[in-house]
């Protein structure tokens, strides 16, 4: 009886590598779908990625690219200065919600104005992940961190950021789509929208954004079942799913 | 070209696009703005790129971007722009990425003024961010050697793949003098293709990573050391200074920069009156180039440290490299003032008729 092979790891993936990510974690599904886009647009020997701060800090070792490893927040500027550079490149950021929406604010609100054709991933789980669960800008009214014990206070900590509502105001950007990464459903659209982000940089159209709504089992407390439901019961409401911006 | 009438930032600014400089990346402040005006008109015509960086912070980032391709980047900001750029230029010079950093000093410390200071020589010379590293520090006397030292910054910043910083003060951005500005030779972008990204086709399809972060303490020290011996190597082979009518000299000034000038005026003046004055002047502040003062002549019984500077910060460092074994004088203006011609021949006859 012949065999067909249905399903492989990505020809990006380091096959010889395991990832450091918690069980349950979701970078795993996003790091297969930005490896896939890489695939399906045989663009790796072109494509250079910024590895963020947080829990994706290892993201050189598990990809199979050029890599550069940016500070804590400044990765968009990296990548815009290898894309002023390097024009014939695909340049793309793979950062968190600490890192993207908190320290490195103003770095991605600028590239995204300027919207030299990057590809932007921005990994969104409402907490800090690598240094411990403390709050986040995305932390939910309510939700329990290490740094807001008795839940996130608006009077204090002001509102969680709605980061793809608020770069969706910007003349700029070509592309900017909010997913989630817990049930095929979504994980399906997500695919959709991580290969567009990329496409449309391999086409020279300006910034795409993807926002990937992720669990954080670990640091949520949760078990990975439980923390996808939380993610489509809290998160999905304020976060919600959708286009916000195309340049059709 | 022939010798032209230049203002100093823009000759800087030239100087960087004749040593194969395209794409620069800053942000505006006080007193260096004519580099970034000069190099936005001035790029698009050799192919290049200026882009124009929120911040000091993604200023340094978007170098850090640009000089991991290979190619020749530059950014370029003054004293409190340098403070915020100390996070990535730590950033650049752990990764081992090649990059000229402009520092047209002024006034401080806080907002300070935008006139001329030398306030920020501990600042440049120990590094200025985080972690162990040094950054090699050019200090240009005039405009023609602004020029000169701008195109060996780009030359030293490949040759050892390290940040290097042109430090000058607010007088030399904005004074005007006659500079010649030679075309630099310098090699295609293609020859980094072995550390710097975006060469993997012509790597044939070897990968790179250019990073900061060793997790491992053994990985961690081990690149310590690798950085510390090449900040050895840059001791040995780079440090630079001038002696000027130090031969019979009884006190040697020593000064950078702009008030290197100034006390070269005094100099020139107390020898026609007879008194026996010379000058150390260091033109790499880092590494400080020490040879300038153990090779002094047993004649020298004292010496004048002039500076820009309330806290006479270079002062540490001949203290250093005199091994104590000569007396230091200080004198100086700060604030935004430069010493005067007068004042440093009067303290000179003060210290030898004293």
């Amino acid at each position: 009886m012949s065999e067909t092979q249905v399903f492989s790891m990505p020809k990006v993936w380091n096959a010889d590598v395991h990832t450091h990510y918690c069980p349950g974690c979701t970078h795993g599904v996003a790091h297969r779908l930005v490896s896939e886009a890489i695939d399906e647009l045989g663009i790796q020997n072109k494509t250079i990625g910024i590895a963020p701060v947080g829990c994706a800090v290892l993201m050189h070792q598990y990809l199979d690219l050029d890599f550069i490893e940016a500070a804590h927040g400044r990765a968009p500027a990296v990548a815009s200065g290898i894309k002023a550079v390097r024009p014939d490149k695909i340049v793309f950021t793979y950062q968190g919600d600490g890192d993207l929406a908190s320290i490195g604010m103003g770095e991605i609100v600028h590239a995204m104005n300027r919207s030299l054709p990057l590809t932007i991933i921005f990994v969104n789980n409402a907490i800090y992940g690598m240094t411990g669960g403390q709050m986040a800008p995305t932390t939910l009214l309510g939700q329990k961190s290490t740094t807001s014990p008795s839940g996130r206070d608006a009077k204090m900590n002001g509102y969680p950021i709605r980061v793809s509502e608020m770069l969706a105001t910007l003349a700029g950007p070509a592309y900017i789509e909010r997913v989630a990464l817990t049930q095929p459903k979504y994980i399906i659209k997500a695919k959709q929208a991580v290969l567009k982000a990329f496409k449309n940089q391999a086409e020279g159209r300006g910034v795409s954004f993807v926002e990937l709504l992720s669990t954080c089992p670990t640091n949520w407390g949760m078990r990975p079942t439980d923390a996808c439901k939380w993610l489509e019961e809290h998160m999905i409401p304020y976060y919600p799913l959708g286009v916000l911006k195309d340049f059709q | 070209m022939a010798r032209t009438l230049m203002k100093g930032t823009e000759a800087i600014a030239e100087a960087a696009i004749q040593a194969g400089c395209k794409y620069f990346f800053g942000y505006p402040i006080t007193p260096q703005n004519e580099i970034p005006e000069y190099m936005s008109a001035h790029l698009p015509k050799v192919g290049g790129m200026y882009l124009q960086a929120e911040s000091e912070i993604a200023s340094i980032n978007l170098v850090m971007g640009g000089a991991s391709t290979g190619y020749r980047v530059m950014t370029t900001s003054s004293s409190p722009g340098i403070s915020l750029m100390s996070e990535g230029i730590s950033y650049v010079a752990m990764a081992e990425l090649p990059c000229v950093i402009v520092n047209i000093t002024r006034g401080g410390p806080g907002l300070g003024n935008i006139l001329p200071a030398q306030g920020d020589y501990t600042q440049a010379t120990r590094g200025g961010g985080h972690g162990d590293y040094s950054v090699p520090v050019l200090a240009p006397g005039n405009l023609q050697e602004a020029v000169d030292f701008t195109q060996d910054a780009f030359d030293l910043s490949q040759k050892y793949r390290t940040p290097v910083m042109v430090l000058a003060d607010g007088f030399m951005g904005q004074m005007m003098e006659a500079v010649e500005i030679k075309p630099r030779k310098t090699e295609d972008p293609v020859s980094n293709a072995d550390w710097a990204l975006g060469w993997r086709d012509e790597r044939g399809g070897q990968r790179r990573i250019v990073y900061s972060m060793h997790l491992s303490p053994d990985e961690l020290e081990a690149h310590d050391t690798h950085l510390q011996e090449k900040y050895a190597r840059i001791r040995t082979n780079e440090a630079r200074f001038e002696h000027f009518m130090t031969d019979d000299a009884e006190l040697i000034v020593t000064s950078y920069g702009t008030t290197s000038r100034v006390c070269r005026s005094a100099i020139i003046n107390l020898r026609e009156e007879g008194f026996k004055v010379g000058m150390v002047r260091p033109i790499t502040l880092w590494p400080f180039p020490s040879a300038g003062y153990s090779s002094l002549p047993k004649s020298v019984k004292v010496i004048l440290d002039v500076e820009m500077s309330a806290a006479f910060q270079m002062a540490d460092d001949v203290r250093l490299a005199t091994q104590c074994e000569i007396p230091l004088m200080t004198a100086g203006r700060w604030g935004g003032y430069s010493p005067s011609v007068r004042q440093i021949e009067e303290k000179c006859k003060e210290l030898l008729n004293g």
